[in-house]
């Protein structure tokens, strides 16, 4: 059975699987129980399965474990705790920016890409990159604003 | 306290803080000790130990059967409990929709949270304050009007010396009947009703801690993959095990046509499902979309009803030397929940645990009860958060898989749903038709009014929706339909000395239905505030002052100005002279309930159809306001999900099955589409806590259309307000 090794939240892991086409989601959740990335489409649609690799948003729905080997991986998990948040979490709990919830990984992870190549965006340069990160419950507003918050307060 | 649970069980159930890994642990443990016989808590409404257990400590669990399903009510329902107890919040453990745990309390919809669940957990909390300071009275030799409870503490007004309350209820049991007169606190004096504090699930949820249903592991589960059938009612006639000789462990359950791979591992459940190619019988069994329309119109129909009957409306309308009338259309919408629904069960040894999203755990307890043919009382449903669902989901039909296909395995099943299976197979909010008519007095007020709607009639005391999973294994089921209640506010909320409402009511529905977020009231609303604007067009009136002249109630005049203040609102009839368009709609919910109004301010392009929201303004009176946060929280989502059903939401299926099957064949509002939102809130601290779940919906829809007409003098009358359907009608 194939075998690699991941570098995530800075640890390397060895995992192995019985497919190298397992996408990257599945490998988080389930061998490595870093269950904050979350199944939402498969198809890349929704971003709810976001992580970064080297740094950019990736969806690890559709990534195959192959693809990821080697290189940096970033799961929410790796950011910041309940206790101790990352600045992003701490604006949107700030804000009270979820409701379900369920869509949150994503936003939270897109939001840490978009400050990183741009420390002061506009509430436009927000929306436009969480155009592909899909939210029911209508948190939106709040998410904008923990966006913003986040920018203001790095 | 005859229920022994621990912290991890209380966090798992309350959804708080965990962390991922020690969830299968705590799983493990609560299924160790969830046996019904290790449990002698009542679960007898009429108790107040169903609803609440004071701990040695101090500590009070509140054992709540409404459910957190993102709305809030995790911190309101602990807010509302601590505040009549008198203990801090953070002394208030939540135990929800755990069968075995909680009281039944209905299902958590119908925005029923607060209104109802929260308010009996309150008169719960009431009883047993008044029960404490009888105890602390005794035992201070004083009178009990001269203790209060603070923080937990039973001491005297005058202050001095007090008894912690876990000191008043050694064996944790009050054995106390419910009283529905016990005194409630008096407002003037809350603390902690009333203020914004933070939910208690948000740093778990943002840090990726938060564990839903999809996360949950249990100690030796298989992962499955129920494959649906290619068409609605498809049968099938044969499938092939040795498909799956190449994944290790995948193997097939079947019952019938109910057919689901297992496996350890979750992706080879996967392939195991996609390398499956079971054969089978299709027919054409649904009516179409396209048809749906002249369906409705058509039947077959099961009765009429007169929901409204005053004057005469129709001889006024007959005599009228003009008359209004239009059709409106609201089609079959998804829940679309962010993610697929999951469930995990473990049924083995004649008895059942099952973990569930469902937003009734009570009901579905004995749903799959049945369908496994068990007693209710050897099947224990226990609440764990989902993705948000809005009504019915898929959340029930995947318990009923998990459970199905544990039974077979005799191991602990993990169902999880694709994104396709959601789309597809969700229930849906059932479409809805209605044709108004209209006239004006000589004064500009409305002289007569008829509502006409064709709606799918919900069976008569259905004890559950019939589920798929069941339907395919030949399990007999409850035959009928469920659509919430659909038929409300159908009829205007303005003076009219003569109004019908007639509903023509449809024996079924053409996908399943099942109710969605404001069940029926986001289409009637939709309806009636629309040709509320149609009507002040035509005596050429503003639309506010229109609204304003036929109200009495001073609580809904109020909304109203205050959503146009909000909003700026200039007083002019509509259309406007071009650009942005601003349009007002009102709505008392369910008639008796919350107060809402919603202006917004919206462009059209009528070259390309598009619509752009810029603003909207929303003043809310649900009664008193338990948490101002989580209430304005509830009335955003309101407002930007109807955005989303009103521009962009139709279920296409042809005659075999549902066609928009991912987010690029159903989509939803997107972040670039987000206007400003102005929210008023007005805080009516005597008056009784109104749901807030769902009201704020119902107004969206025709501020928009009445905006649209006002940009451009284009009326959308029918949903969703499409680019193509805005371009056909502004050609």
């Amino acid at each position: 059975m194939p075998a690699f090794v991941l570098h995530v939240n800075g640890t390397a892991k060895s995992v192995t699987v019985s497919d190298p086409d397992e996408p990257l989601l599945y490998v988080l959740r389930n061998k490595l129980r870093l269950t904050g990335p979350k199944f939402g489409c498969g198809l890349a649609q929704c971003g709810a399965c976001t992580v970064l690799i080297d740094g950019a948003t990736a969806r690890s729905c559709t990534l195959p474990v192959s693809a990821a080997a080697g290189r940096k991986i970033t799961t929410i998990e790796g950011l910041g705790t309940p206790e101790k948040p990352h600045p992003v979490q701490a604006a949107f709990i700030a804000e009270q920016a979820a409701q379900c919830g369920y869509c949150a990984n994503g936003m939270v992870m897109a939001v840490v890409a978009l400050l990183e190549s741009k420390r002061n965006p506009s509430p436009e340069e927000v929306k436009a990159a969480l155009a592909d990160n899909l939210c029911r419950c209508g948190t939106h507003r709040r998410i904008l604003r923990a966006a913003m918050r986040a920018a203001t307060s790095a | 306290m005859s229920a022994e649970l621990t912290r991890r069980e209380f966090l798992l159930s309350g959804g708080a803080l965990v962390v991922g890994l020690a969830l299968p642990e705590s799983a493990a443990a609560q299924r160790a000790s969830g046996t019904e016989a290790s449990i002698a808590k009542t679960l007898d409404s009429g108790e107040v130990d169903a609803f609440l257990a004071v701990r040695a400590d101090g500590t009070v669990v509140v054992y709540c059967g409404k459910v957190d399903l993102g709305q809030g009510l995790r911190v309101a329902v602990p807010q509302m409990a601590a505040e009549e107890l008198g203990v801090a919040l953070e002394r208030i453990l939540l135990v929800e929709g755990d069968t075995a745990l909680t009281p039944d309390q209905g299902p958590t919809g119908g925005s029923t949270g607060i209104t109802r669940g929260g308010v009996q957990v309150r008169q719960a909390a009431a009883t047993a304050r008044v029960a404490l300071l009888r105890t602390a009275a005794e035992r201070m030799g004083k009178a009990a009007g001269e203790l209060e409870i603070v923080d937990g503490m039973a001491r005297p007004k005058s202050g001095g010396a007090g008894i912690a309350i876990g000191e008043l209820v050694r064996d944790g049991r009050f054995d106390l009947k419910l009283d529905p007169k016990a005194k409630l606190k008096d407002p003037a004096h809350y603390t902690i009703v009333g203020k914004p504090l933070p939910r208690p699930d948000v740093p778990g949820k943002v840090t990726g801690r938060h564990v839903y249903i999809q996360d949950l592991v249990v100690e030796g589960m298989l992962h499955a993959r129920v494959i649906r059938p290619p068409s609605v009612g498809a049968k099938l006639v044969e499938v092939d095990e040795n498909s799956l000789k190449s994944i290790p462990g995948a193997r097939i359950v079947r019952r019938e046509s109910f057919l689901a791979v297992v496996a350890d591992d979750e992706w080879d459940a996967i392939r195991a499902a996609g390398a499956l190619k079971p054969r089978w019988s299709e027919s054409a069994s649904l009516i179409g979309q396209s048809a749906v329309r002249s369906w409705m119109r058509a039947g077959p129909f099961d009765g009429e009803e007169f929901l409204v009957r005053k004057g005469d409306a129709k001889q006024t309308l007959g005599a009228a030397a003009k008359r209004l009338a239009a059709e409106y259309y609201w089609p079959m919408q998804s829940h679309a929940s962010m993610g697929p629904s999951c469930a995990v069960a473990d049924v083995r040894d004649g008895k059942a645990t099952v973990w569930s999203a469902s937003q009734a755990t009570h009901r579905f307890r004995e749903t799959c009860a049945r369908l496994l043919g068990l007693a209710p009382a050897a099947v224990r449903v226990i609440y764990v958060d989902g993705s948000g669902c809005y009504g019915m989901n898929g959340h029930d039909d995947a318990a009923a898989d998990a459970a199905l296909i544990s039974a077979v395995v005799q191991r602990p099943v993990r169902v999880q749903w694709t994104r396709e299976d959601e789309h597809g197979w969700d229930p849906k909010g059932p479409p809805q038709l209605l044709a108004l008519e209209g006239t004006l007095d000589a004064s500009g007020g409305i002289a007569a009014w008829r509502t006409e709607m064709w709606l799918p009639k919900a069976t008569a005391n259905l004890p559950n929706m019939p589920l798929l999973g069941p339907a395919a294994a030949g399990i007999g089921q409850p035959v009928g339909i469920t659509t919430g209640l659909i038929s409300q506010n159908g009829n205007p909320p303005y003076a009219a000395a003569n109004v019908e409402v007639l509903v023509h009511w449809l024996k079924d529905s053409p996908l399943r239905p099942s109710n969605i977020r404001a069940p029926g009231k986001v289409a009637n609303g939709f309806a009636v505030e629309s040709f509320t604007d149609e009507l002040a067009a035509e005596a050429k009136r503003d639309g506010l002052e229109f609204r304003l002249a036929g109200l009495t109630d001073p609580r809904g005049i109020e909304v109203l100005k205050r959503t146009a203040k909000l909003i700026d609102w200039q007083s002019r009839p509509a259309p406007g002279p071009g650009g942005v368009g601003r349009g007002i709609a009102y709505l008392h919910y369910k008639n008796n309930e919350t107060y809402v109004a919603t202006a917004i301010e919206a462009e059209v392009d009528r070259v390309s159809g598009m619509i752009r929201v810029r603003r909207v303004a929303c003043a809310h009176d649900c009664g008193l306001v338990i948490n101002p946060d989580a209430l304005r929280q509830q009335i955003e989502g309101c407002i930007l999900q109807t955005l989303s059903r009103t521009l962009h939401e139709e279920v296409a299926f042809d005659r075999m099955r549902v066609t928009s099957v991912d987010w690029k064949s159903y989509p939803i509002l997107t972040f670039p589409e987000v206007p400003e939102i102005a929210i008023e809130l007005i805080d009516r601290p005597a008056e009784p806590p109104l749901g807030a779940g769902e009201a704020a919906t119902t107004t969206v829809a025709a501020a928009l259309a009445n905006a649209v007409f006002d940009a451009c003098g284009v009326r959308l009358r029918t949903v969703p307000f499409t680019r193509e359907r805005v371009k056909a009608a502004a050609a």
